[in-house]
This record gives C-alpha cells, sequence and structure tokens, in this order.
C-alpha cells in the first residue's frame, strides 16, 4: 500500500520558517469578516511524563491519527530489523482545542514520545506559537531532546516540571542548570492533573512567545 | 424514499445485476471450488491489516494535487457554492461518498481544522487531507491556511489568548 505524507518538505509550502508566504489568500477568507485564525502549541516531554494528562486537563481531548511511511519514521534508527516489510505505520498523537473566542482557536498537540517519530515533529513544529517541554526529575534526561530540538529551531518554549507525588521538588533553577537552558527560558512546577495549573503553564508560555515577538520586532 | 432513488444516478452495476430482477448471478457462481493457499501466503492480526484499508475511502489516492493542508488550516463551507445556498435542511451534494459528505455537513456547523476533522470521524490525516482536496476542488469548500506567529499583525491576538486562558 502507498502512503501518504512521503515527503515531510512537501510541506515547506506553508507560511512558517520566517519565509514572506503571503498568508491572507482570498479564497481562505470567510465572508464577511476576519480570516478564523488557529494557533498551534506542542507539548512534549518523554515517554510517560504527563504529556496526555496536560492536553486532557486544559481541553477536550482527542486521538489523532496520521498514516506514516516508516522508511520515514526509521530514519535515523539503527534498528529497523524486522520491520522493513511494512511500508506504513500509524502514529497517534494527542490533540486538544481551545476555543478562545469565534473565529481564534488553539489547538494542541501531544507530540509522538518515541525517536522514531521525529520526522513528525517537523509538520508540528511548522508555524507553532511555542511549546511546553514536560519534564520528570527523576528522568529528566528525557527531555533532553525535546530542548534542543526547539532551542535549535528558535521555537518559544518553556519548561513544566510535572510534580509527581512523591517525587522531589527541584527547585526551578537546579532544572533549569540541570537542562544548560538558554537565560530567560521560563521554567515552573506543574501539576499536569490540574486543570488551573495547566492553564498557568499555557498562559506563562503564550507571555513567554509574545516577549520573544516583540523582541524580535525591536531588533 | 423518493428522494432517494435505488439503485443511485450513475451508479455502476456490478457483473450479473439486472435492472428489473435485481440478483441474477451467473450459473455456478457458488460452486467453486475453496482455494489452497500455501502457509506463507496466511496473514494473521495486524499483518492482514485492517478490514478496510484507509486509502480505500480515497479510491487508492494518497496524495492531492494541490498544496498539502496544514494540520490546523481551516474549512469553512464555501457560502458561494449552490449546495449551501440558502437556510433549511442541507442538501445532499449528489456524488459525494459518505466520509466527505459528513466532514461538509460537519464544517457547516462550524469551523473545522484538518486534525479535528480527522480525530472526529478516526481517520488518518492523510486520508482526510485528500477527500479535503476534492472539496475544495469541488468549490464546496474554503481554506483558511494557517498564519505563523511571526506574521500575525499585532500583538492584540497574543494578549487576547492570554486573557481567554485565564478565562477558561
Amino acid at each position: 500500500m502507498a502512503s501518504e505524507h512521503s515527503d515531510p518538505t512537501a510541506d515547506d509550502t506553508a507560511p512558517g520558517r520566517g519565509s514572506a508566504v503571503p498568508v491572507r489568500r482570498a479564497p481562505g477568507t470567510v465572508a464577511g469578516g476576519e480570516p478564523p485564525l488557529a494557533l498551534k502549541i506542542l507539548v512534549a516531554g518523554g515517554f510517560g511524563v504527563g504529556k496526555t494528562t496536560l492536553v486532557g486537563s486544559v481541553s477536550e481531548i482527542r486521538p489523532l491519527r496520521t498514516e506514516e511511511r516508516l522508511t520515514e519514521a526509521g530514519r535515523g534508527v539503527d534498528d529497523t530489523g524486522g520491520v522493513e516489510q511494512k511500508t506504513t505505520t500509524t502514529v497517534a498523537m494527542d490533540f486538544g482545542r481551545i476555543t478562545i473566542r469565534e473565529g481564534l482557536s488553539l489547538y494542541l498537540f501531544g507530540t509522538p514520545g518515541q525517536d522514531r517519530f521525529w520526522f513528525l515533529w517537523d509538520e508540528l513544529a511548522l508555524g507553532a506559537l511555542g511549546a511546553v517541554v514536560l519534564a520528570d526529575t527523576r528522568r529528566l534526561e528525557d527531555c533532553f531532546p525535546s530542548v534542543d530540538y526547539f532551542e535549535r529551531r528558535a521555537i518559544p518554549f518553556v519548561v513544566a516540571v510535572n510534580c509527581f507525588q512523591g517525587s522531589r521538588q527541584h527547585a526551578q533553577e537546579k532544572v533549569a542548570r540541570a537542562l544548560d537552558l538558554e537565560p530567560g527560558t521560563p521554567v515552573l512546577l506543574c501539576d499536569a492533573r490540574e486543570r488551573e495549573s495547566g492553564k498557568r503553564v499555557l498562559v506563562e508560555l503564550v507571555e513567554h512567545a509574545s516577549r520573544l515577538h516583540t523582541a524580535r520586532l525591536l531588533a | 424514499m423518493d428522494d432517494y432513488p435505488f439503485p443511485p444516478q450513475g451508479w455502476d452495476p456490478a457483473p450479473g445485476w439486472d435492472q428489473t430482477s435485481g440478483w441474477d448471478p451467473p450459473h455456478g457462481w457458488d460452486q467453486q471450488e475453496p482455494v489452497e493457499h500455501g502457509d506463507d501466503s496466511r496473514w494473521y492480526d495486524d499483518d492482514a491489516g485492517p478490514v478496510v484499508r484507509p486509502y480505500a475511502l480515497t479510491r487508492g489516492r494518497t496524495r492531492t494535487a494541490g498544496e498539502p493542508f496544514d494540520l490546523i488550516a481551516l474549512i469553512t463551507v464555501d457560502p458561494d457554492h449552490p449546495a449551501h445556498a440558502g437556510a433549511g435542511p442541507y442538501a445532499p451534494v449528489p456524488g459525494l461518498t459518505p466520509e466527505p459528505a459528513a466532514a461538509l455537513e460537519l464544517c457547516r456547523s462550524r469551523t473545522q481544522s484538518v486534525a479535528e476533522i480527522a480525530a472526529e470521524f478516526d481517520l488518518p490525516v492523510g486520508v482526510v487531507r485528500v477527500f479535503l482536496g476534492d472539496l475544495l476542488d469541488a468549490g464546496l469548500i474554503r481554506v483558511s491556511r494557517p498564519v505563523s506567529p511571526a506574521q500575525l499583525p499585532d500583538e492584540r491576538i497574543l494578549r487576547e489568548v492570554i486573557n481567554g486562558l485565564r478565562a477558561l
């Protein structure tokens, strides 16, 4: 069976990456008003860190399926033995919508945890407003790849330390130092199960993104 | 039931179908010998694939000719298309298969992102992209490509988002 999404770079024609592609095309506008606006926030972090919980605590959550070609999925992975026969695989991710007002929505995407689906991130990250990197102090190293990814692409992100019951509550500065974060990157403690806590994380992220956005405009 | 003539217009009858008497299969159609399969040819569980391969819904097409739809591209019905004209019950568009028709119905009630449509019908995003391409070609929908944060006109939008999140 053939696969969709044979080439992730095909989406590069979409606005983003700082290109000057005109975005307000006539066919996309809604009659009699501004075009509806959608913004995208990614929730990243290691496996089992609470991404699904966080997305679910602030929005109505649903699984989203994408079909991907395994030649892409296996890219950069040494151990692909035994899967050569299969051409496509289904990747599921968490997906939530927050309606700010009519015509303005926020979409949350929980990034697939496994390394072999990294290529999927490029599509997700394209044009993202920012990202939440969820961290677990017991396995802090699990979020290194996410931190690296967003730093390299200059995508605004905050690190939210999910405080599991019984886990040591590291001071935020210690986490920032351990992750070698760039100065100014917010680190906050959260409880992904709590709606208020999840909201606070998102607010912090949008404020951070807004500050960086303003700084870029002034630069 | 006059609204839904059977067989529908443009329907391609299967061999053996007779318009008046119905199913008239060739003689001996049910007398065939069972086909022997070697053990090698048997597929079990996941190897056999889903009962309906997802891209059967798109007649095997895996991508459309146009620009691919972003996950958060927003879909609205095109009010200029006659199918969406006027109030009242939604007139089904002839020739539409159930999934695109249901997606169209969904977009009629509210603007939907590509991801939402895929999640709503539990279909892979790729399948949804293909039939949305068809709907776009047919002039039934409009697509609003996402605006990247760098292209936001001003700070107002982000301020609105922050206030909206706080008010959740």
